[in-house]
């Protein structure tokens, strides 16, 4: 399972990437205190699950025959993050490091566009709104 | 002779993020003619739905968790999801 409620565990996931690969590139996404120059104290991540989990299992098929020799774990963070929390962990190795940074870029750019996740900010006046990518400037 | 079938079919229709707070609701099932696709599910649910009126073209669709096309053909039962833009990460 690639989503998660449970706090991102960034040690396990670097163990379970094998990092005696030679090289390992971890990216991990985390909320921000504003979006479009408004605060933000909270986003509540949500998503179409069952899609969501065969989206990211066809991403990581489309990555192993473009990255061979890189392997990829990777969570996504459900429910009511705050800001600082890590919301999305990707951990590439490679026995070289242009294709564990190429394969972590890749990966993370993927799943912002393709998956089926949706967050929610909430403002410190106690508003909130669903953040519509195709909007931001 | 080709036999007439006037059974039609029922589609599973689900809603997420800020469709299913404009819809009031996660889900609703639909029935449809036969060979109906999910273009003409999509104009169906514009005439049932003002906020979908809104949208000049039809959204990202997903049929039983694939990505698909306005042109593709329904079947009984399938899981239905007009998307809202995603915003992973």
């Amino acid at each position: 399972m690639f989503m998660t409620d449970a706090p991102l565990d960034l040690a396990a996931l670097l163990e379970e990437a094998r990092p005696s690969d030679g090289a390992l590139c971890l990216f991990v996404g985390v909320v921000r205190n504003q979006n479009d120059g408004r605060p933000t104290t909270a986003i509540v991540y949500e998503a179409y699950g069952s899609m969501a989990e065969e989206q990211i299992e066809r991403i990581l098929g489309g990555l192993a025959r473009e990255f061979p020799s890189a392997r990829l774990v990777v969570r996504h963070r459900l429910g009511r993050l705050s800001v600082g929390d890590a919301s999305v962990a990707i951990v590439a190795t490679s026995p070289h490091r242009a294709e564990a940074f190429a394969a972590c870029r890749a990966a993370i750019d993927r799943i912002k566009t393709t998956v089926p996740i949706w967050k929610k900010e909430f403002h410190p006046d106690g508003s909130s709104d669903w953040v519509d990518p195709t909007k931001m400037s | 002779m080709k036999r007439l079938d006037l059974r039609g079919m029922r589609v599973q229709v689900l809603y997420f993020a800020a469709f299913r707070d404009a819809v009031g609701r996660e889900t609703q099932t639909e029935e449809l003619g036969e060979n109906a696709t999910v273009a003409d599910l999509w104009d169906r649910l514009v005439l049932q739905v003002p906020f979908f009126g809104r949208f000049p073209a039809m959204p990202p669709a997903a049929v039983n968790r694939e990505y698909v096309e306005g042109d593709t053909a329904l079947r009984d039962g399938d899981e239905v999801a007009f998307l809202p833009p995603v915003a992973g990460g």
